[in-house]
């Protein structure tokens, strides 16, 4: 049994109608629940919980609160390949885009590493596209070994795996995995994967799990909010999340909510989500689900990013480059294309202090890996 | 011979010498209670083929009330 | 209303009070007790006999309606409590099994650890088993894990009859463990048994309070309604109770100056 096995159950229902019907009885009954189930969690997704976001934020800076405190774990992505044999329609990185591809030597993923590590920072998240041939298991294997020395906790963005070589980083000392399945949509995940390995729905859909079964200490997913229609997309993203806490009850489980951004390529996306909707799915990811992480990354704006932060966000990278070798300024490095535009381009002491304004703690290093 | 009974040493007398006759022996009610010879348990019907041997060790049980 | 019975252990049981019958006056008023509860689990113990003293056998005092489940009291480890198991059923008492293990004689507090030891083997032999346990959340995971058919937290020490003191831990087992939560030990009154199935447990197991109580028949039958009263409020759905303060300043204010 998988999770794809829950999604088949849910993946033919009408839930455009479904949403539709939900009335305000049913949102003031979530709203009063302790334990919501999935309808609760509908209800909160629908058009009409709109009318509701202040009660829903109240409620959910009351959980996050509890379960979470005042710390908000600031942690930077790298990238150190763009090499991709992928051509998804909404991605920088797309095989399609004639462009320069870089791949960083272990010197130079040192170097990035060194700039990012003076700022504080010891939460690192490593990203790639997807190529076997130039960043394979091993390469990664490698990277992970050179940020290891400056990083406590090394969390990987990459191409699905199987168990096997999640077992294989996990050995090597990555302690988590992000991996969103950009939209749970089969069909359309269909029309935007047309080349390369990603196109297989199931093998992606399946790698959280084979990440948690492989011991990962966290595991975040997500969609790429905007490709099909949200509502539909965060409804199985909340489902995947449930599943996995409950197959894994001692693995971290967290979520992502990545807005489609402006990038190199023409792809409009079916869906427009305003911020009024991503204030609607972050409450009720929140309410749903008290002890999911919540991540969110540069793509949004700092006025923006600051004003989520009471509502349930417990994650935040910061200070990010999203082109390959973009943290080292170093005279005649080139860096590569960025993967999609920052819109928060504040240095960490800058975003440190923000969060202490709002009382918050920003946390730098959760924990130090074994000795 | 002497065997170990519920714990205990005992001497039987020497016409005991199955478990059928040990039964009978102390008065027992053979539909009442269960016995475990050796830690193996031996059914009704087996009683009296099994013959009793030098430091066996016999556990004569019941069922009673319990929670 | 759709029949309500329990399935475990391939049966259907249709009372979700389950009575022991140690420390009754009599075995005429255990079974007094066992009609007017209308019980349909009983549990019995193991007793090493002493040939002098003149043995009934308790059995037969059990309504043939009931299923007998052994407890394996007495037992101080995991190895004992198997060997009682195998008595048991080799006794012809059937293959439902309470394992209860104990090496605490001040609290009658059970060894949780012996408890799984016992609760692995004994499924891997056929037996339909009952861990009575301390409540753990991650031991009663172990348990419905390797194959016990239901997990039996105490509420309170057995014989204190102080009710439901482990509450929020029962609380999140019913929550967190699939299979079905039966709450032994400790339950004092009938109000603590509603109390029990009101949160979701699939049965309670009362013995003490029944058996020690001035009317003991007329206690069981009020334990029997509670019970059910119980039963059937969780199932037409308690109401919520509303959670914590409200802050004082809009949380999502800031959206309307951009829509």
């Amino acid at each position: 049994m998988s999770f794809y096995d829950v999604f088949c159950r849910y993946r033919n229902s009408e839930w455009e109608a479904v949403l539709a019907a939900v009335s305000g009885a049913d949102i003031e009954r979530a709203l009063q629940r302790e334990f919501l189930d999935f309808s609760d969690f509908l209800a909160l997704l629908s058009p009409e919980a709109e009318r509701y976001l202040e009660p829903m934020a109240q409620r959910a800076r009351e959980l996050t609160l509890r379960y979470f405190g005042r710390a908000i774990q600031l942690y930077a992505p790298i990238y150190v390949s763009d090499y991709c044999e992928n051509a998804c329609l909404y991605c920088s990185f797309s095989a399609r885009n004639q462009r320069e591809r870089k791949r960083l030597s272990l010197e130079e993923v040192d170097r990035e590493a060194k700039c990012i590590a003076e700022t504080g920072l010891r939460h690192i998240l490593m990203l790639t596209g997807e190529s076997k041939k130039m960043s394979p298991v091993g390469y990664l294997r490698d990277c992970t070994r050179v940020l290891k020395r400056r990083f406590s906790s090394v969390a990987v963005e990459v191409y699905a795996l199987s168990e096997g070589d999640y077992a294989e980083l996990v050995s090597e000392g990555v302690d988590g995995l992000t991996l969103y399945q950009e939209t749970y949509d089969e069909d359309l995940y269909r029309i935007i994967h047309p080349s390369g390995r990603k196109r297989d729905f199931r093998f992606r859909l399946e790698a959280p799990e084979r990440g948690a079964a492989a011991r990962m200490r966290q595991v975040n997913i997500g969609a790429l909010l905007g490709l099909a229609d949200w509502r539909q997309d965060v409804l199985f993203v909340g489902l995947h999340a449930r599943y996995l806490q409950e197959q894994f009850p001692d693995v971290e489980i967290g979520a992502s909510v990545p807005r489609l951004r402006p990038f190199v390529g023409s792809f409009q996306g079916s869906c427009r989500v305003s911020d009024k909707n991503m204030v609607q799915i972050i409450l009720a990811l929140r309410l749903f689900i008290p002890r999911l992480g919540i991540a969110l990354s540069t793509r949004e704006d700092s006025r923006f990013r600051d004003n989520l932060i009471p509502l349930g966000i417990t994650r935040m990278s910061a200070g990010s480059a999203t082109s390959v070798g973009g943290y080292t300024k170093a005279a005649g490095q080139n860096e590569g294309l960025p993967q999609f535009e920052i819109a928060d381009s504040r240095t960490i002491p800058e975003i440190m202090a923000r969060l202490r304004e709002k009382g918050y703690e920003p946390v730098l290093n959760d924990w130090i890996a074994g000795l | 011979m002497r065997v170990r009974i519920n714990g205990r040493e005992e001497a039987l007398p020497d016409s005991v010498t199955t478990l059928q006759e040990l039964v009978r022996d102390r008065g027992l009610v053979p539909e009442h209670i269960v016995i475990e010879v050796n830690l193996q348990v031996i059914f009704r019907d087996d009683w009296p083929k099994v013959s009793l041997r030098d430091e066996d060790r016999i556990e004569i049980v019941s069922f009673v009330g319990g929670g | 209303m759709l029949e309500d019975t329990l399935e475990i252990g391939g049966k259907r049981i249709a009372c979700r009070l389950f009575v022991g019958t140690g420390k009754y006056s009599s075995h005429a008023v255990m079974r007094e007790v066992l009609l007017a509860a209308g019980a349909d689990v009983v549990t019995v113990a193991l007793r090493r006999v002493d040939g002098s003293v003149k043995t009934e056998n308790i059995l037969d005092y059990v309504p043939q309606s009931c299923t007998v489940m052994i407890n394996t009291s007495g037992a101080r480890n995991a190895e004992e409590a198997i060997r009682i198991a195998r008595l048991a059923r080799a006794a012809g008492a059937g293959n439902w099994i309470k394992v209860e293990v104990i090496a605490d004689s001040r609290y009658l507090l059970p060894d949780n650890m012996e408890t799984l030891k016992a609760t692995e083997i004994l499924v891997r032999e056929g037996f339909v088993v009952f861990p009575y346990m301390s409540p753990d959340l991650s031991m009663a995971r172990r348990m419905a894990d390797c194959g016990a058919s239901a997990v039996m937290p105490l509420g309170s020490p057995i014989g204190t009859n102080r009710g439901l003191r482990t509450e929020e831990l029962v609380d999140i087992m019913i929550r967190e463990i699939s299979v079905p939560i039966v709450v032994d030990a400790g339950l004092g009154k009938p109000s603590d048994a509603c109390r029990c199935m009101e949160m979701g447990c699939a049965a309670v197991m009362v013995n003490t309070a029944i058996a020690v109580s001035r009317n003991p028949v007329e206690f069981a039958r009020a334990f029997s309604m509670a019970v059910k009263a119980g039963r059937l409020a969780w199932r037409s759905g308690l109401p919520e109770i509303a959670g914590g303060a409200r802050a004082s300043s809009p949380l999502t204010g800031f959206l309307r100056d951009t829509e």
